[in-house]
């Protein structure tokens, strides 16, 4: 079966580890983000890797023109239309308290960019009856915690999104896999203090591919993050504002 | 981008503390040339992949093939592509990188700084004589390098003193497939396995020698002789990992002894020929992650020096003394070196080379250090890749190129940003 998917933010190494594992199975790619040059180089990485096709295109969340030139494109292959978006920024908190002009920014990115795209892409998967959307967001979506509150609720407003989305694409074929990952060795992490059970960037990817294929709704990975969120959620809230977690 | 990180060399005798970068884009090389040297995945044994307490630029994820020509297998990729992955991907489409270290994980940055060898050192030379070119970002700026030019001479086997190999394009060789047909068979001592070492004619050979084996069979071990083939073998299996270090005596003498006589005997009398994956003759070890750890939390040290073809005789007072001292581990090979390559201090030089690991125990470190000098008197060479205990004047005079290196580094990195633990200990850029 023919696909062909977008890799929103294509220049996170967890992405990079989807395209390569898509290339591998022969898939089209569009690379979208930012870093022209990035996503050249990786795109010629899945082309010797057997994508059918990999084209770097350009997508920043906060500029909606740079949109609709990528569904045109995408439009224009056969078979199932396909998207994951790991779009996401998360400034230290600190920097957040300090100027709150910055709040526009990482909703824009983790959340309002992201959806906007993805709702004009919804009547393509209807239309044709098929495809999968991966939305990547958080597991600090999950609850509201004094270190990351901003970037928490961009994430948890792409999940409602995502849910809702998912929502109205099985009504006609179409799928929806909310990925919630807990902490990756990723350049966002690199050198924060705090991390824990890291996963490598790949063993991310591989089990979103496996989430696709087996249209799982809700993921969270590694897996044990369910767990720990289960926990996390169910901290009564007297107990859980004097916690600094 | 700084991680405080805790690392060390495979052999975990030396360690570092300090501060990694990993970047995960090449543009953000041109910003950290200037502040620490390249590490690849840290396969060098000793100390010469370390920077403690300063900054270094872990090239782990830039790994990505940029560019391939079929016709002529020219591959174009950033430097922190695994030569292994390279071997895995391009195979089964006719191409193998043309020199190939004994671990599939060493990157081809570490592959170009270190200026590798194969079990093909015979036929092919060495990582730098299939090189069409390579970027450099030095701390004076980016740099196209080409054979020939007076910084490929200082860069290959220049222990990453000359600036951050960024991607190079590498002429691939051609290979029927991604499986290996291997002569095994049985060599009774170190004279009959020098003479099959030299009139050899496989494209790849390489000796498994028994470094604990004494009297009649000093020297005894397998030869094997590869040659690439193509057909249907199971998938290699899942590599295993060691959890957790070794007790002291799982590398003990009498383990040793026992072990390397069963491993001797597996082979049959008259030899045999098998079929293997690429992986399984080229990375035997690799398929055991961690594999370091079975020497246990003080580490080990590995020996390798190359001695000139007319030193028979050192090569096997030294043989005497490894067996004598009863501390050798099962990993010791012996090959066959053809003639030297290009590079001011390139390991590679005509003459046979010797690799045994010795578990950090007592007498290890001495041991070592006195077959550093018997090398130096035969007029050989140790590897700077496998190094922990040398001192500067012997590799000064191992390497009496030197000085031309460290004024070429100087040239590029005039305030010796780049200067790892190794090139520290031996004062390899103290040219005064
Ligand atoms: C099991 C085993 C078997 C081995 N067998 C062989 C063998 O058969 N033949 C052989 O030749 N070697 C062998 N080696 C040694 C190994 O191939 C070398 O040490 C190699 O350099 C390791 O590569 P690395 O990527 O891990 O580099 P590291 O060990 O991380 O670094 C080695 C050097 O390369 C420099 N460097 C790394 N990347 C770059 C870059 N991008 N730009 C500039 N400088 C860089 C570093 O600064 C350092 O000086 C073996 C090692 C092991 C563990
Ligand atoms: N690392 C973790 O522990 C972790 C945990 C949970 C969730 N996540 C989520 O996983 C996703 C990937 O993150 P990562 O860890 O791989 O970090 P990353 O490398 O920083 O990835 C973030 C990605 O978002 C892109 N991006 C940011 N703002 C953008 C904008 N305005 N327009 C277009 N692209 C933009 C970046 O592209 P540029 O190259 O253009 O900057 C980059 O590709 C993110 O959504 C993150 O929130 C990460």
């Amino acid at each position: 079966m023919m696909e062909t998917w977008v890799i929103l933010g294509a220049t996170s190494s967890m992405a990079r580890g989807l395209a390569r594992a898509l290339a591998d199975r022969g898939a089209g790619l569009l690379l979208a983000g930012r870093d022209m040059a990035d996503l050249e180089a990786t795109a010629a990485d899945c082309t010797l890797r057997g994508a059918r096709l990999a084209e770097a295109v350009k997508f920043d969340a906060r500029d909606p023109s740079t949109f609709g030139p990528i569904l045109e494109r995408l439009g224009k292959e056969d078979g199932s239309l396909n998207c994951a978006c790991f779009v996401g920024s998360m400034p230290p908190q600190a920097d957040i308290d300090a100027d709150p002009s910055l709040i526009e920014g990482v909703i824009t990115d983790s959340f309002t960019g992201p959806a906007r795209f993805l709702t004009a892409l919804a009547p393509m998967i209807e239309a044709r009856q098929m495809g999968c959307i991966v939305g990547v967001g958080s597991v600090a979506g999950d609850r509201g915690r004094v270190g990351n509150y901003v970037y928490g609720s961009s994430k948890a407003g792409f999940h409602t999104y995502l849910s809702g989305l998912r929502n109205r694409l099985t009504r006609s074929g179409g799928h929806v896999v909310t990925v919630k990952p807990g902490f990756v060795d990723t350049a966002m992490t690199w050198g924060l203090e705090g991390m824990f059970l890291v996963a490598p960037p790949d063993a991310v990817a591989a089990s979103i591919l496996k989430a696709v294929e087996k249209e799982r709704n809700i993921i969270y990975t590694p897996f044990f993050w369910r767990y720990i969120m289960m926990i996390i959620r169910s901290v009564p809230e007297p107990i859980f504002k004097k916690m600094s977690i | 981008m700084w991680k405080a990180s805790e690392y060390a060399g495979w052999g975990r005798v030396h360690k570092a503390q300090g501060e990694l970068a990993r970047p995960e884009r090449a543009r953000a090389l041109s910003a950290l040339a200037a502040e620490g040297p390249a590490l690849g995945k840290r396969r060098s044994y000793g100390d010469a992949c370390l920077v403690d307490g300063g900054k270094a630029v872990d090239m782990g994820r830039l790994d990505r093939y940029l560019d391939f020509d079929a016709e002529q297998g020219l591959l174009t990729v950033e430097a922190g592509c695994a030569l292994g992955q390279i071997a895995r991907d391009f195979a089964p489409r006719g191409w193998l990188p043309a020199v190939m270290p004994g671990t599939g994980f060493a990157t081809v940055g570490g592959g170009i700084a270190m200026n590798v060898h194969g079990k093909n050192h015979h036929g092919a030379g060495a990582f730098s004589d299939h090189i069409i070119e390579f970027e450099l970002e030095t701390p004076k700026g980016r740099k196209t390098v080409r054979p020939g030019d007076p910084l490929f001479l200082a860069t290959v086997g220049g222990l990453g003193q000359t600036g951050i190999i960024t991607q190079a394009t590498l002429k691939l060789t051609a290979c029927k497939g991604d499986l290996m047909m291997v002569t095994e068979r049985r060599v009774p001592d170190l004279e009959t396995f020098c003479d099959l070492l030299d009139e050899s004619e496989a494209t790849y050979t390489v000796g498994w020698i028994d470094a604990t084996a004494r009297g009649e069979g000093l020297g005894r071990g397998i030869l094997e002789e590869g040659e690439t083939g193509s057909g249907l073998v199971p998938a290699a299996k899942r590599g295993k990992k060691i959890p957790m270090d070794a007790p002291g005596w799982a590398l003990s003498a009498p383990v040793v002894k026992t072990f390397n006589a069963a491993y001797y005997r597996r082979v049959p009398l008259k030899g045999r020929t098998v079929v293997k994956p690429i992986d399984d003759f080229f990375f035997p070890l690799d398929k055991i992650h961690d594999w370091n750890r079975l020497y246990g939390k003080n580490g080990f040290h590995q020996f390798q020096c190359v001695l000139p073809v007319e030193q028979r005789p050192v090569l096997r007072e030294m043989m005497a003394k490894i067996s004598k001292a009863g501390l050798a581990s099962p990993l010791a090979v012996l090959k066959r070196m053809g003639p030297g390559s290009a590079g001011h201090l390139s390991f590679p030089m005509e003459g046979y080379t010797l690799a045994v690991d010795f578990p950090n125990r007592k007498g290890a470190a001495s041991l070592v250090h006195e077959l550093n000098a018997m090398t130096l008197d035969a007029g050989g060479r140790i590897y700077l890749a496998k190094d922990s205990v040398a001192t500067a004047a012997q590799v000064k005079a191992m390497y009496p190129d030197w000085q031309t290196w460290a004024k070429a580094c100087d040239a590029v990195d005039p305030e010796k940003a780049l200067v790892t633990d190794l090139v520290k200990r031996l004062e390899l850029r103290t040219t005064t």
